[in-house]
C-alpha cells in the first residue's frame, strides 16, 4: 500500500482526507483505483491529474512504476504560457 | 539507449554555438508569412459582431437583412456551431467563448458573424444583423465579484472545494488549497508579522500579431486551416471536436508567430472562420484588429491577493499564508490555484497555507501567460519578505538565500524537490557586480525571486536524410523563440555533422502524429529530446546501410563523428563512410534513410530565477524608468545561448511593462475603455535599459543533454524586483501593479502627509 498525497481539490472526494492508501503498480492502475474507490474524484481526473514520484512531475506517461517508499502527490496537471 | 532521456555528461561541437536565426532574412526583408499573409483563391472577408454590453441575456437576432445584402455568402450564431462537446466543460466554455449561446458575459463576446466579398460589405452586414439584449448588472472587479451580492454571471456556479457545500451560488468556481506545517503555530514564533493585501491588474500578452486564420471546408468534409497559433495540433483538434469533423480531414497549418506567450493556446475564432466556410462553401479569413485582441482575447487575470509572512530576527521565515483571488473572467480556469501553488515554492517554509480562488468576472476568459498566475504571487511574496528583511535590519538577498529551498526541501505545493537551481542563482546574485554598482539620486535597487513548473509532453519528430547528405528534421511544435535553431544544433550534434547540414521545418498536421503545443517552455526540451532520439534512430539505419555497402555485420558497424566505422582490425583497410556517402547510395541499400520518433516527454523539471533592478523615480512626475537590469536564470544546458538570453530579456521586458504601464481600464459601464496601443502602453526599446543576462548550467538529469525550458520563468520576478525597488527608491511600499505616475504619485504625496503627521 503506497500513501498518496492528495492536494487540496481532491479531499473532499476522499472525505476530507490528505492522504490515502492505495495498492497500485503503476499511474494508470493508480488513477483507476482512485476512481474505483473514490467516484468524486472523477471529474478532476478527466479535467487532468499529474503524479510526482519522488520530486519528479509526471503529466503523461501513465506506465510509469511507482516505486515501493517512494512519495507520491498528487498534483494540477498544470497549463503554461 | 535511442530512448534514453537520462542526461550523460558530453563535451559539444554544435550545441552551445551561436549559429545566426535561419528564419532572420525572411523575417527582416518581410518574406516570412504570418497569419494574415497567406490566401486562398475565392476567399471572403470574415467580421464578428460584438457585445456592447459587459452581461447580458441574448433575447433574439435577427440576421435577415444582413442575409439579403448582396455580396454577403454567410451570416453565423451560436444556432450554426451546435454543442457537440459530450459534457466536456472546458471545451463547452471555449465553444461559448466563441460565439456566445444565451447570454453576453463581457464586452466584446462575440454574438455572430458574417462572410462577404469585400471588407465593406462585411461591415455594412454586420450593422445589419439586430441583436436585442436583456442587459444585467455586471461585475469586472475581482474583490467585488467576491461579495454576496455581487452581480451573479452564472446561476448554477456552486463554489468547488470550499470547506462545505455552499447553499447559494457565487462567483467563487472553485477554492484549492495548498501547504503543510501549523501557520498560526509559526507565526506566533514570529518576531515580526506583516501582513499586507497586494492588487495587480489584467494585463495582455501584447503579442504583436493580431489573431488571424484562413480557413477552407470543402463539402466532402475535408478541411484547411492556415492559422497563427502556438500548437496547431491542439488547434486541430478543438475545431474538429466543436465543429464534428473528423480530425484526420483537417489540416492545419501553422504561419510564422508574431508573438503569444499562451494568449495563443486554444481557439478563438478559427471554428467560426471554419464554419463560416462550410456554410457559403468558399474559404474565408478573419483577421482581428487590435481592438479585437484586446476586447476579446487572452487577457491574464487581475488578481487580489492577501499575504502575511512571520520572521525570526535571526532571518528564519517561521510561516507564510496567502489568500489569492486571481478573475479568470466568466469560465472557471486554474489561475487562483496555480497562483496558490507559485507563490512560496522559493522557500524552505515549515508552516505554510496558500489558497487559490477561481473568480469569475464580466471580462474576457482570461488564458495563459508566461508561467501563469506566478507573477502576481511572486509580487505578493517577494515584497513582504523584503520588507520583513529591513525591518530585522538584514539585507533581503541574505534572507532569501537563508530560507531558499533546496534538494530535501518539502515544497509549498507538496512534493519534496530533487536537485534545484533556486540557491545558484542567489550565489550567483550576490557576487554579481551589479550588487556593488553605486545607485544614484532617488534611485533604488530591488530583488526578486520567481520558480515555475515547466513541462514536456506529447512530441513527434521526423529526421529525413537527403540524396546529397544534408538533413530535414521535421517537427510539430511551433517555433515562437528560435526553436528551430536549437532542434537542428541537437539532431547536428547528435548526428556528428554540421549544423548548417540540418535544416529544420515546423510540419503541418497532416505530416506528423499529434504534438501538444509549444506552451509550459516546453518547445526546445520536449522537440529536442525527439529530435536526439530521431537521431539516434537515424543512425542505426545508417549503420545497416553502411553494414550493406561494406557487406560486413551491421554489428561491426559504430558511427562516430559522422561516420560510420568499421570496427576491428580485420576492416582495418576500410575507410570510414560520411552520412553524405551513404546519402549517395541509399537508392542501392534499402531506399530513404530517415528516423522517427514520438515520445512523451516527462522530466521537465521546475525552474528558478534571481532578478536585479535599479529603478529611478521622478519624484515630480511619478514616473519610474528601469536604469539597470540583470536576470540570472539555469538553462540546464543553454543550447543557443543566444536565444536563451533572448528569453531572459523577453520575460523581463514584458515584467517590467507589467509593472511599471499596463492596465485594463474598465468603464463604469463594463466597456474596455484602452483597447490599443496608444492608450494600452507596452514597453518599447527606448523604456528599456539593456537588459543583462546570466545563464548558468546545471544539468537537468531527465533530458540526453541537460536541457530545462528557458521561456517562462523570466517573466515571473519582474514586477516583484521592480516593486522593491521603486519602494525602496522612496521608502514607501507598493502594492498596487502597475506603478504607473498616478499610483506613484499618490504614495509620494500619502508618504509625505505621514511624514509631517
Amino acid at each position: 500500500m503506497a500513501d498518496i498525497h492528495l492536494w487540496g481539490a481532491l479531499r473532499p472526494a476522499a472525505g476530507g482526507a490528505s492522504v490515502v492508501q492505495v495498492e497500485a503498480k503503476t499511474i494508470r492502475e493508480l488513477f483507476r483505483k482512485l476512481e474505483d474507490a473514490y467516484p468524486g474524484m472523477t471529474p478532476h481526473l478527466a479535467r487532468g491529474v499529474a503524479v510526482s514520484i519522488d520530486g519528479r512531475i509526471y503529466r503523461d506517461s501513465w506506465e510509469t512504476m511507482l516505486p515501493d517508499g517512494a512519495e507520491i502527490y498528487l498534483l494540477p496537471r498544470i497549463q503554461g504560457g | 539507449m535511442p530512448l534514453d532521456a537520462s542526461y550523460h555528461a558530453k563535451s559539444f561541437k554544435s550545441v552551445g554555438t551561436r549559429p545566426l536565426r535561419p528564419d532572420g532574412i525572411d523575417k527582416v526583408t518581410g518574406r516570412a508569412k504570418y497569419g494574415a499573409d497567406h490566401n486562398m483563391p475565392g476567399q471572403l472577408v470574415g467580421l464578428i459582431l460584438r457585445s456592447p454590453h459587459a452581461h447580458a441575456k441574448i433575447k433574439r437576432i435577427d440576421i435577415s437583412k444582413a442575409e439579403k445584402l448582396a455580396g454577403v455568402k454567410a451570416v453565423l450564431t451560436a444556432a450554426d456551431l451546435p454543442d457537440l462537446t459530450n459534457g466536456d466543460q472546458g471545451m463547452f466554455d471555449i465553444l461559448d467563448n466563441c460565439m456566445a449561446r444565451t447570454k453576453v458575459f463581457y464586452d466584446g463576446h462575440a454574438v455572430a458573424a458574417v462572410a462577404a466579398v469585400d471588407m465593406a460589405t462585411a461591415k455594412q452586414a454586420l450593422k445589419l444583423i439586430k441583436v436585442d439584449y436583456q442587459v444585467l448588472p455586471h461585475v469586472t472587479d475581482v474583490d467585488e465579484a467576491v461579495k454576496p451580492k455581487a452581480p451573479l454571471l452564472h446561476e448554477k456556479c456552486f463554489t468547488e472545494g470550499g470547506e462545505s457545500k455552499p447553499k447559494n451560488p457565487s462567483n467563487v468556481a472553485k477554492i484549492t488549497e495548498f501547504g503543510h506545517g501549523d501557520v498560526e503555530k509559526g507565526f506566533a514564533e514570529a518576531d515580526i508579522v506583516i501582513e499586507r493585501n497586494f492588487k495587480t491588474e489584467q494585463t495582455h500578452q501584447g503579442y504583436i500579431e493580431p489573431h488571424a486564420c484562413v480557413a477552407s471546408v470543402s463539402p466532402d468534409g475535408t478541411g484547411e486551416l492556415w492559422v497563427c497559433t502556438q500548437g496547431h495540433f491542439v488547434y486541430r483538434n478543438h475545431c474538429a471536436m466543436l465543429l464534428g469533423m473528423d480530425v484526420s480531414k483537417l489540416r492545419v497549418t501553422s504561419s510564422e508567430i508574431g508573438g503569444g506567450f499562451g494568449g495563443k493556446t486554444h481557439v478563438w475564432m478559427e471554428p467560426v472562420a471554419l464554419a463560416l466556410s462550410r456554410k457559403s462553401n468558399r474559404p474565408v479569413k478573419i483577421v482581428m484588429t487590435r481592438e479585437e485582441v484586446f476586447r476579446a482575447s487572452g487577457p491574464t487575470s487581475a488578481t487580489s491577493i492577501d499575504v502575511k509572512i512571520g520572521i525570526r530576527k535571526d532571518g528564519t521565515i517561521t510561516a507564510g499564508k496567502a489568500e489569492l483571488r486571481y478573475a479568470s473572467g466568466p469560465y472557471l480556469s486554474m489561475w487562483g490555484e496555480l497562483g496558490a501553488m507559485t507563490s512560496f515554492a522559493c522557500y524552505d517554509l515549515k508552516n505554510v497555507k496558500t489558497r487559490g480562488y477561481e473568480v469569475l468576472v464580466n471580462r474576457p476568459k482570461s488564458a495563459a501567460y508566461r508561467a501563469p498566475s506566478a507573477p502576481m504571487a511572486a509580487f505578493a511574496v517577494e515584497s513582504v519578505i523584503d520588507e520583513l528583511a529591513k525591518k530585522i535590519g538584514k539585507d533581503p538577498l541574505e534572507v532569501r538565500i537563508q530560507n531558499a529551498a533546496k534538494q530535501g526541501t518539502k515544497s509549498s505545493y507538496g512534493p519534496v524537490y530533487g536537485p534545484i537551481g533556486i540557491g545558484p542563482t542567489l550565489e550567483a546574485a550576490r557576487k554579481h557586480p551589479h550588487m556593488k554598482a553605486p545607485l544614484g539620486k532617488n534611485q533604488g535597487r530591488g530583488y526578486a525571486c520567481g520558480f515555475w513548473f515547466n513541462f514536456g509532453g506529447q512530441t513527434c519528430t521526423d529526421v529525413n536524410v537527403g540524396p546529397d547528405g544534408t538533413v530535414t528534421l521535421t517537427v510539430g511544435t511551433v517555433d515562437v523563440g528560435g526553436s528551430r535553431a536549437s532542434l537542428a544544433l541537437c539532431v547536428a550534434e547528435e548526428l556528428g555533422i554540421p549544423y548548417d547540414q540540418v535544416k529544420c521545418t515546423v510540419a503541418d498536421t497532416g505530416a506528423l502524429g499529434h504534438n501538444d503545443m509549444t506552451d509550459g517552455s516546453r518547445g526546445t526540451f520536449s522537440s529536442s529530446m525527439a529530435g536526439i532520439f530521431a537521431a539516434r534512430n537515424t543512425i542505426e539505419v545508417l549503420k545497416e546501410r553502411a553494414a550493406k555497402m561494406w557487406e560486413i555485420p551491421v554489428s561491426d558497424v559504430a558511427w562516430e563523428n559522422g561516420h560510420a566505422k568499421a570496427v576491428g582490425s580485420k576492416y582495418g583497410n576500410l575507410a570510414p563512410l560520411s552520412l553524405k556517402e551513404i546519402a549517395a547510395a541509399a537508392g542501392n541499400t534499402g531506399g530513404p534513410v530517415a528516423g522517427h520518433a514520438e515520445i512523451v516527454a516527462d522530466g521537465a523539471g521546475v525552474s528558478f530565477a534571481t532578478h536585479i533592478c535599479d529603478v529611478e523615480v521622478d519624484p515630480e512626475t511619478g514616473r519610474s524608468r528601469v536604469v539597470r537590469y540583470t536576470v540570472i536564470q539555469d538553462a540546464g544546458k543553454a543550447v543557443h545561448p543566444t536565444y536563451v538570453e533572448g528569453q531572459y530579456q523577453g520575460g523581463a521586458a514584458q515584467g517590467i511593462g507589467w509593472a511599471l504601464n499596463e492596465e485594463y481600464i474598465y468603464g463604469k459601464d463594463g466597456r474596455l475603455q484602452n483597447p490599443g496601443f496608444l492608450d494600452y502602453r507596452i514597453p518599447v526599446c527606448s523604456d528599456l535599459p539593456m537588459i543583462d543576462t546570466q545563464i548558468l548550467e546545471i544539468p537537468n538529469p531527465n533530458h540526453p543533454y541537460g536541457v530545462r525550458g528557458v521561456g517562462e520563468t523570466s517573466i515571473v520576478p519582474p514586477i516583484a524586483a521592480i516593486a522593491n525597488a521603486v519602494s525602496n527608491a522612496f521608502g514607501v511600499r507598493m502594492t498596487h501593479v502597475p506603478m504607473s505616475p498616478p499610483r506613484v504619485l499618490k504614495a509620494l504625496e500619502a508618504a509625505k502627509k505621514t511624514k509631517k503627521a
